[in-house]
């Protein structure tokens, strides 16, 4: 296979086009220059992602309560819980969580199942975590869930607004995009909104640091300014919108003058009315909005505020404007397309409507349809946990970790009758939970369509053979169908018969956007060649012709009421926990963290908190922080900066307990949700900061692993032929016999410790024919010697002379410098390696420092941290 | 070069009458100064013979076609160009350089040190004089030993073969030229008249000074025990031990070593190193007891043995077995082991018995003050020999100060103290690095900080006090022992350091700043 085949990322909702190729050292990742989503970029998770194939820790067989087995056994085992629950309890009492990384095809099948032929709607996924609160919102203003957005249009604006999104390390080819259009066109102007200072600001004229949950005050107020500067689009309004006079009720009644927007937001005034003032009068704006906007309890109320700021004005449906939600998924809008949410029914029509119902059933055939919408994600665990829902089928996705109040549904999973989990991986958090395990075809493995967040189709091609007995997830729910006997209406002999379906289905439906029809009659050979293609399929843009899905064919202002959010800090929960994604981990890292290079970039988890706090706190950098919640605890080191303001903390939010004890956001994330979306409010978890009391830190370079890991806390970071662990813990442990158990030196002799007994410092390492076989370095303190160091030696083949001498120093002795924490994934250049070079070389600009250290050349995806650290030296 | 105890004017040309002499007072000292002809001389107003000062008032003439000046008292005739008593040459006297410049007499005085001791303290002294005030002195060196002046402190490495005995020379005959040195090799100094200043050597040499430097060294402790004086049983402390010991290594030899501090380690594996069968015996359970600690005791002793020398340990030699030679020594285990060449390493003590004869204040060694003067202000005194401030010393480190701050002294320049600081010991074999330094053992108040890497064979040891080193052992790896001692001796608080201290001074965030 030398010819290289074309794919889609399964990272972000960009949806970058990716090139693979063999040579001889294996697979060679390359952005498509073809792709119209990244034309020829990639970031740096998704050059890695030729490191996340090899097989090892894969699941390659079902398993049955964790004994192998064949495909038929498990399947029956499936089928038997399912069937019976369904006889005994109703359709009611089963229910599928997939993910937004399933394909179209996957997500089809599923969902017909569930809603046609089980007959219920208990089909919920991980989306309803990500971008719920903007499908509804869209549904409100639009009459369907439609992204009236092209990335192109970004780069057309004369405003970019980006709302709660981290688009540098969220999206970053979108990012690069839109960051190096703003160096050829400095008149573009970019405002950043969010409680936090993240990588994104880089390239911000303003950044609007508001006080968490306030947005809708915000974009309120912009509505009521609007008013006041006379920026309605009158015409447009009048012709092609209803609501506009509740809307601004409603708006005057909550911001009304920009001073109370200030007072609302904890923002200075300027602030403010220079943002209105750049809004008003900007021709074409793009209001970028994601997690920050959406996963709140008001999370459709402010999609809505923002979405009535670009109707009042009449800017969308036009190049450069519009209310852009984008998806932190790289399938989520396909399963929106084929309806794979417990509130949609199939191809954009409702649930709610006879006619919509009646055409899917007998588009289907089907004995049966739902007829009302089913569980939402958060609610369906609770019904999982009351027993309501009897045998759930989890597919690609660690709810586990990933929901809030994540310890309430483990506990709902642990008393679930039957829970079958379809994963890549045997070792997830939630695969832990099965009974049965189902081996999951991955990345690379399978075939496939994702739509991205500019609702661009394409094909995700195999270019691996399927490994062991895995299959793809479209094939199980296929067997199960077939098992509960409906296998007439599931004989799909390929995706494509799948896809041409789905096709046929998304057609001809009156008003809708959504239409796939052009591409029914694909036949095999064409399905596979296709091209990506945007949606609608050969028409003009969304809404360019301002007709809306609304029975009367206008679009909706809807009045939108503040709210603050559910969970209010109090003197007992004084701080706000925001969470979020780092720049190098997808998701519960269950993939990403199998690439040694991706996870030096932020390898543990850690608890932003603002330097001033931390002080008050007597918490030093480093230092074990209990974040406590009124429903859970987490606990992670303390990262020491400004990025977050006072009051405020930040965790990432990919840790699980397979790699950090303690580390799972979710466990300290109050289940409070948006009524309409369901959406829970992963941005404002009123917290408990306190230092965690531990007598000692460490750190061990391992070849192999530590189980039980005996310490209060740790953290496990897969790296490139070695495990790293980060520990702490109380009490003296018999270091020296420990560390002899954990690097297992191969000799007495070849093994050497460092003591400093009264300041608690003990160090060890093993070393075999001259390869170093790992280290143990002990503290009191976080302040340990720099991993880096030592890393390259486990990770080189034999030690340099002299290397020996400074091992137990953790530093090479006054030669070379430290690379520091990895910032360019793709060339390895570190943080402290960038900082000596910039000064070395006087670079002042991001091409200066590629042209000399190459850092930021090839993906990109650093180049808003290289920058900050320029403008840090400068 | 030129200093201040070059050229001084001592008169105008007119104010000597033609053919007589006038009395001048150069620095401390009488000058007789002479005007014969054209040309001005000058020798010390000194008369030898008479004791007197008067040979400025002798009459000038001419003796034998050389010119002359005639005592007035026993009528002795000196050279005015040389000084030498053409009578008795025994009591001639120094002639210094004249000359007629501007119309003025210059004479350039200088005076004499007299240096008892060819050794490396005594040489120290004279090089760091060399270096700040050549012209101060005339430099008169006599040596005991039949040798140029050579590094004690190397026997060891000669012994182990490693390092060829004229290398440890110190300087050769030509430096002595070169640098207008007397030396008088092979006869030693065996009487000091403080009266007169003068020092008689074995030889009847007599040579007056102004100043005298004692730098006579030490001798080995011998073992009192049947059989002590043998042949074949020696010290290890000159040449001449070396070479009677590198004349006992025979292949198949058998040899004792008795005492294992520094030198009995060295001699041991020096010997071993020659192919000799060694046995070491030790009074103590640990080697270098005094300096290390029973880690690192165990170390030395399991690289010894690895060497292939036996230890005796918690032993000490009750006779040395032999009628007409050393075949064998007995131990306090009452084990005979056969050995034809037994050394001693137990100790020395310091050479003062010339120093105490004259009538100087000794103890164990020589009294000397901080600027190393003795009781007599005349007499200095450096080296092993000496006992200063109730010290007294054996290893070649301290030396080199002491050697500094006497040179200062002598010349007359600046003031400088002798401090005695902690001094380090060192093993100098090769493949038996061990570097010990100050206080090693844990006690209360104190910190220690331990690194070992078995298959290196290191081991290192630092223990601070209130936060500075006061403390330091290496067994393996003493790369770093310079940078150890100089954080002890200056006794600088080390917190800064001291995550990294054990690593050396390529560890410190300051080497770290400079990369």
């Amino acid at each position: 296979m030398s010819a290289g085949v074309r794919t889609t990322c399964p990272y972000c909702g960009v949806g970058c086009g990716v090139r693979v190729e063999h040579d001889d050292d294996g697979v060679r990742i390359l952005g498509d220059p073809a792709h119209p989503a990244n034309l020829g970029r990639l970031c740096s998770k998704g050059a890695a992602l030729g490191e996340t194939l090899a097989l090892e820790g894969r699941l390659l067989a079902p398993r049955i309560a964790g004994r192998e087995t064949g495909w038929d056994e498990a399947l029956e085992r499936v089928a038997r819980a399912f069937g019976e629950s369904i006889a005994r309890h109703g359709p009611e009492s089963v229910a599928f969580y997939l993910s937004g990384q399933l394909l179209t095809e996957d997500y089809y099948v599923a969902n017909k199942l569930m809603k046609g032929f089980i007959g219920g709607a208990n089909i919920d996924t991980n989306s309803r975590l990500c971008m719920a609160s903007a499908v509804v919102a869209h549904q409100r203003a639009f009459g369907e869930d439609v992204v009236p957005v092209r990335y192109q249009d970004l780069l057309e604006a004369d405003l970019v607004v980006l709302v709660g999104s981290n688009l540098a390390w969220c999206h970053p080819v979108l990012y690069r995009r839109l960051a190096e259009e703003k160096a050829r066109r400095p008149g573009l102007a970019v405002v950043v909104i969010d409680p936090r200072r993240t990588a994104t600001c880089e390239i911000a004229d303003l950044h609007l640091a508001l006080a968490p949950g306030s947005d809708a005050w915000l974009f309120n107020g912009l509505l009521c300014d609007l008013e006041r500067r006379g920026a309605a689009d009158r015409r447009f309004l009048e012709e092609h919108t209803v609501g506009v006079a509740a809307a601004l009720a409603a708006a005057r009644a909550s911001a009304a003058e920009p001073a109370e927007v200030a007072r609302r937001c904890a923002l200075p005034m300027e602030s403010v009315q220079r943002f209105f003032a750049t809004f008003a009068a900007a021709e074409r704006v793009v209001t970028l909005f994601s997690q920050g906007v959406n996963q709140s309890t008001s999370g459709v109320d402010k999609g809505s505020a923002i979405i009535n700021c670009h109707l009042y004005t009449g800017r969308l449906g036009k190049p450069g404007c519009g209310p852009f939600s984008i998806t932190g998924q790289p399938n989520a809008m396909g399963g929106r397309e084929v309806g794979g949410l417990a509130t949609a029914l199939a191809a954009h029509r409702r649930l709610e409507e006879p006619e919509d119902r009646a055409a899917v059933q007998a588009f289907w055939g089907s004995p049966r349809i739902a007829s009302r919408p089913g569980l939402k994600a958060v609610d369906l665990f609770e019904a999982v946990h009351d027993g309501r829902v009897k045998a759930l089928w989890i597919a690609g996705t660690n709810p586990v970790v990933s929901l809030p109040d994540a310890d309430r549904a483990r506990a709902a999973l642990r008393r679930c009758e039957f829970v079958v989990v379809a994963d890549c991986f045997p070792d997830t958090d939630t695969a832990a939970l099965a009974q049965v395990l189902l081996p999951a075809a991955a990345w690379g493995e399978k075939s496939g369509t994702v739509t991205n967040s500019e609702r661009c189709l394409s094909r995700q091609r195999a270019f691996l053979p399927l490994p062991g007995a895995a299959r793809p997830d479209w094939w199980m729910f296929c067997e199960l169908a077939r098992r509960l006997g409906f296998d007439a209406h599931f004989a799909y002999a390929d995706v494509h018969q799948i896809f041409a379906e789905h096709a046929r289905l998304a057609h001809g439906a009156p008003g809708r956007v959504l239409d796939l029809g052009a591409l029914a009659d694909l036949d095999a050979a064409a399905y596979d060649a296709l091209e990506p293609l945007h949606w609608p399929v050969g028409a003009g843009a969304p809404f360019a012709d301002a007709r809306y899905a609304h029975r009367d064919g206008r679009a909706r202002l809807v009045p939108v009421e503040p709210r603050a959010p559910a969970c209010a800090p109090d003197a007992q929960f004084p701080w706000v926990l925001n969470t979020g994604r780092v720049r190098d981990q997808w998701h519960t890292m269950t993939r990403t963290a199998r690439s040694a290079r991706l996870n030096r970039h932020s390898p543990l988890p850690y608890l932003d908190v603002h330097v001033d706090d931390a002080a008050e706190l007597g918490i030093a950098a480093g230092e074990l922080v209990s974040v406590r919640s009124r429903i859970g605890v987490l606990v992670a080191p303390a990262r020491l900066g400004t990025d977050s303001a006072r009051g405020q903390v930040f965790a990432p939010m990919h840790w699980s307990d397979a790699f950090a004890s303690g580390a799972r956001v979710g466990a300290a994330i109050p289940a409070a949700v948006d009524p309409l979306s369901g959406e829970p409010e992963f941005k404002h978890a009123p917290v408990r900061l306190e230092r965690t009391a531990v007598d000692w830190y460490a750190f061990a370079l391992l070849r192999g692993r530590i189980e039980p890991v005996p310490a209060f806390w740790w953290a496990r970071v897969p790296a490139q032929g070695f495990s790293r662990y980060e520990l702490a813990g109380t009490g003296r442990p018999e270091w020296s016999s420990l560390a002899r158990q954990w690097l297992a030196p191969s000799a007495e002799q070849d093994w050497m410790e460092y003591r400093d007994e009264s300041r608690g410092i003990y160090r060890a390492a093993a070393v075999s024919e001259d390869r170093l076989e790992g280290v143990l370095f002990v503290a009191c303190t976080p302040q340990s010697p720099s991993r880096g160091w030592l890393e390259e030696r486990m990770t080189d083949g034999r030690l340099a002379p002299g290397d020996r001498r400074c091992l137990l120093n953790g530093a090479p002795l006054a030669q070379g410098f430290e690379e520091g924490p990895i910032v360019c994934s793709c060339f390895g250049v570190g943080r402290d390696a960038l900082k000596v070079g910039i000064a070395a070389y006087g670079l002042v600009t991001a091409r200066q420092v590629g042209a000399r250290l190459r850092a930021g050349t090839n993906c990109g995806s650093c180049l808003p941290e290289i920058q900050a650290l320029l403008d840090g030296q400068s | 070069m030129s200093d201040r105890h070059a050229w001084q004017r001592v008169c105008r040309w007119q104010d000597i009458l033609p053919e007589s002499g006038v009395c001048a007072r150069v620095g401390e000292r009488q000058i007789a100064v002479f005007r014969a002809g054209e040309h001005v001389f000058a020798l010390d107003n000194l008369d030898p013979c008479s004791g007197a000062n008067v040979l400025a008032r002798g009459i000038v003439g001419e003796l034998r076609g050389e010119l002359v000046v005639a005592s007035p008292i026993y009528k002795q005739h000196f050279s005015l160009r040389s000084g030498r008593c053409l009578e008795s040459p025994r009591h001639s006297v120094r002639a210094y350089p004249a000359r007629v410049l501007d119309g003025s007499v210059w004479v350039r005085a200088r005076r004499r040190l007299v240096v008892v001791g060819n050794g490396i303290a005594g040489l120290r002294v004279v090089e760091e004089l060399l270096a700040i005030a050549p012209q101060a002195y005339d430099v008169v060196v006599f040596g005991a030993e039949p040798h140029w002046g050579y590094d004690r402190s190397l026997l060891s490495p000669v012994l182990a073969g490693e390092t060829e005995a004229e290398a440890i020379e110190l300087h050769p005959r030509s430096w002595y030229v070169e640098h207008g040195i007397t030396l008088h090799a092979g006869d030693p100094v065996v009487a000091i008249d403080r009266g007169r200043r003068t020092v008689r050597s074995a030889n009847g040499v007599t040579v007056g000074y102004d100043r005298l430097l004692l730098a006579t060294g030490s001798h080995p402790v011998r073992l009192d025990i049947p059989g002590a004086q043998l042949p074949g049983v020696v010290s290890f402390r000159n040449l001449g031990d070396l070479g009677a010991m590198l004349d006992a290594i025979r292949p198949q030899g058998r040899a004792v070593v008795v005492g294992g501090g520094v030198l009995g380690v060295e001699a041991a594996a020096g010997l071993r190193l020659r192919g000799m069968s060694v046995t070491l015996v030790h009074r103590h359970a640990q080697l270098m007891d005094r300096h290390l600690d029973e880690e690192a005791g165990r170390l030395l002793a399991a690289s010894l043995r690895a060497r292939g020398i036996d230890l005796r340990l918690e032993a000490t030699v009750d006779a040395v077995l032999g009628a007409t030679a050393a075949c064998g020594v007995r131990t306090s285990q009452d084990e005979s082991l056969a050995a034809e060449l037994v050394v001693t390493a137990i100790g020395i003590r310091p050479n003062a018995d010339l120093a105490r004869s004259a009538g100087l204040r000794c103890e164990r060694g020589i009294l000397v003050d901080d600027t190393m003067q003795s009781f007599d202000p005349a007499i200095y005194a450096v080296g092993e020999c000496i006992q200063h401030r109730n010290t007294t010393f054996g290893m070649v480190a301290p030396l080199w100060e002491q050697g500094r701050v006497c040179a200062v002294h002598l010349a007359e320049v600046g003031v400088s103290r002798y401090v005695e600081r902690v001094r380090p010991v060192q093993l100098k074999v090769s493949g038996l690095e061990v570097f010990s330094v100050g206080r090693i053992a844990a006690a209360q108040g104190r910190e220690v900080l331990t690194l070992r890497d078995a298959r290196r064979g290191v081991y290192k040891r630092l223990v601070l006090e209130q936060d500075r080193l006061v403390g330091a052992l290496l067994v393996g790896d003493v790369q770093d022992a310079p940078w150890y001692l100089d954080l002890l001796q200056v006794g600088r608080p080390v917190t800064d350091l001291r995550s990294t201290l054990i690593f050396g001074p390529g560890a410190t965030p300051a080497a770290a700043g400079a990369r």
